[in-house]
């Protein structure tokens, strides 16, 4: 790991003014359990590393029946799966948060870290870029090469890499919204606002400025709908998810009012379906035929295989299907 | 360089460290901890294991400086004057280590868990110790294990208040 210069600001202030208006001078840290292991590989080689966790007044979970959940950007991710609002309130949200990587780094790992966590394309972690371009021909490497991880969705060019988070598509699914403070105060934005896919090396996976520090994420409250999610994962933990999907289901009697579907590790954003999937399911009964007609719309159809990967079209397909059934299934 | 505070099983450790020293490096190569293993350093393993503030995490994937001013407990703290802590005992009771290199972490790791949950059910002692690698025992006796220190642990436990 390279040397670097390590602050430790007092206030989101502070923070603010020591990071760099260019990406990669400086890079903010929180449990660190994603960078370290980019600077070890000398990915991300930041000059000043800025810890957000000495920040005060930055990790409590709040809850109130008016206005839903609000989570502290260095709240644990254990501690927010954990939490009894989160569990009483939020269930499905706390499943996914428990499912996430493994004990230790859920211990160590934040929120605002989970959510602004790098990809995990293999050309990005050694080093091609975030848009894996070949050096001299300045082709795709994951056009020409191994893209057997790779995003089926949203992957006309130039970045084809999953967006990371397992907990960013289920907290987009319950309607969160992200806030974000920077020299000119705070922002908020929905959350799959968020999330953009890059045009060029010098822009990254998400809405945020290199000096700006992502203070909280809100989630309305529960109005109601039905939530559910599910993930095919290759190993049942200690690993990123091939294909997930979470839906938010408003039902009446037994048919669909409305239905907010939302697949990831399919696109180098979290991927929310479009109205043709949810005109499936509209003011039909949720049943096996109408659940596998919603995951056909959302990923048979857009799908688009880089070559190694049609077989995640299918998974993200069947993920949608279990989703929705999930949702509906007697608690 | 930075200057640091970490209580290490109990005792304060003052240092000067550079920003980029591994927690891991600190307690083997400042505190003379030896027994918090490196085995992959890239957050994968577990050998690591170290209680921080009472919580586990992967002491590779954790800078000394992060650990500033919070305490630090290590698999040295385990046994008490002598006598082994019932998850070290268990281990070894139970055939539930070949090499060794992976012990210290799992035991850590168990003992967090132990922590928050006194009789986990073996699903529970699976996924709790699923950022954790062995390549020798296959695992089966390291739930075992698990299973007796807790058994051992809330039979000490209720013999300590029977005697109050
Ligand atoms: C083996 C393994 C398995 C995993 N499996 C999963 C999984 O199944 N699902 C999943 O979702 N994740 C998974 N992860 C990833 C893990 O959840 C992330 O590493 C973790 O959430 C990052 O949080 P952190 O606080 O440690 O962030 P850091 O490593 O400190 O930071 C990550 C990134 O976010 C930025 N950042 C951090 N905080 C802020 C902030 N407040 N404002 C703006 N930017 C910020 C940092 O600059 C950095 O770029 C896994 C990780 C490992 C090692
Ligand atoms: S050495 Fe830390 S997880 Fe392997
Ligand atoms: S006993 Fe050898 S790695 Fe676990």
């Amino acid at each position: 790991m390279r040397a670097f210069e390590y602050v430790t600001p007092k206030s989101k202030e502070q923070a603010v003014g020591l990071l760099s208006q260019n990406w990669g001078d400086t890079e903010l840290l929180a449990g660190g359990t994603d960078l370290l292991a980019l600077m070890k590989d000398d990915v991300v080689a930041p000059k000043r590393l800025v810890n957000v966790k000495s920040i005060a007044g930055l990790d409590a979970i709040g809850y109130n029946a008016r206005t839903g959940l609000r989570i502290g950007a260095l709240v644990r991710i254990a501690d927010f799966a954990d939490n009894a609002d989160v569990r009483k309130y939020y269930p499905t949200l706390a499943r996914v948060a428990d499912d996430a990587a493994s004990p230790q780094i859920r211990n160590q790992a934040t929120m605002a870290g989970n959510l602004c966590q790098r990809p995990r394309c293999w050309y990005f972690r050694n080093g091609f870029g975030l848009l894996a371009k070949d050096p001299q021909s300045g082709k795709s490497l994951v056009v020409e090469g191994d893209n057997r991880y790779h995003a089926i969705l949203g992957n006309d060019g130039p970045a084809y890499f999953v967006s990371p988070s397992s907990i960013a598509p289920a907290l987009i699914a319950a309607g969160a919204k992200i806030r974000v403070f920077g020299p000119s105060g705070a922002r908020e934005l929905p959350l799959e606002k968020f999330y953009v896919i890059p045009k060029s090396e010098n822009e990254r996976e998400h809405d945020l400025r290199s000096n700006e520090i992502v203070i909280e994420i809100v989630v309305p409250p529960p109005s109601g709908e039905r939530f559910g999610h599910y993930e095919v994962r290759q190993k049942a933990e200690f690993d990123w998810p091939l294909a997930t999907a979470s839906v938010a289901l408003k039902m009446s009697g037994n048919k669909v009012q409305a239905a907010r579907i939302v697949m990831g590790h399919v696109a180098p954003i979290p991927w929310v379906c479009d109205k043709y999937v949810e005109a499936t399911l509209l003011g039909q009964p949720l049943t096996e035929t109408t659940a596998n007609a919603a995951g056909v719309v959302a990923a048979e159809k857009p799908g688009k295989s880089l070559g190694k990967n049609a077989y995640k079209i299918r998974l993200a397909h069947v993920a949608v299907k279990r989703a929705l059934l999930q949702a509906v299934k007697e608690t | 360089m930075k200057s640091v505070e970490i209580v290490v099983n109990g005792v304060e450790r003052r240092a000067q460290v550079e920003p980029r020293m591994l927690l891991v490096h600190f307690l083997r190569d400042v505190a003379g901890l030896t027994g918090t293993h490196i085995g992959c350093e890239t957050s994968l393993c577990g050998a690591c294991t170290a209680l921080l503030d009472g919580r586990a995490v992967k002491s590779c994937t954790v800078l000394a400086v992060q650990a500033d001013g919070h305490s630090v407990t290590t698999i040295e703290a385990l046994a008490s004057e002598g006598q082994l802590h019932p998850l070290q005992e268990s281990f070894w009771e139970e055939h539930a280590l070949q090499c060794g290199f992976c012990t210290p972490g799992m035991i850590m790791c168990a003992s967090d868990l132990l922590g928050s949950n006194a009789s986990p059910s073996d699903r529970e002692i699976r996924e709790g110790l699923s950022g954790n690698l062995c390549r020798c025992t296959g695992y089966q006796n390291i739930v075992g294990a698990v299973k007796s220190a807790s058994r051992k642990m809330k039979r000490r436990t209720a013999a300590t208040a029977a005697k109050k």
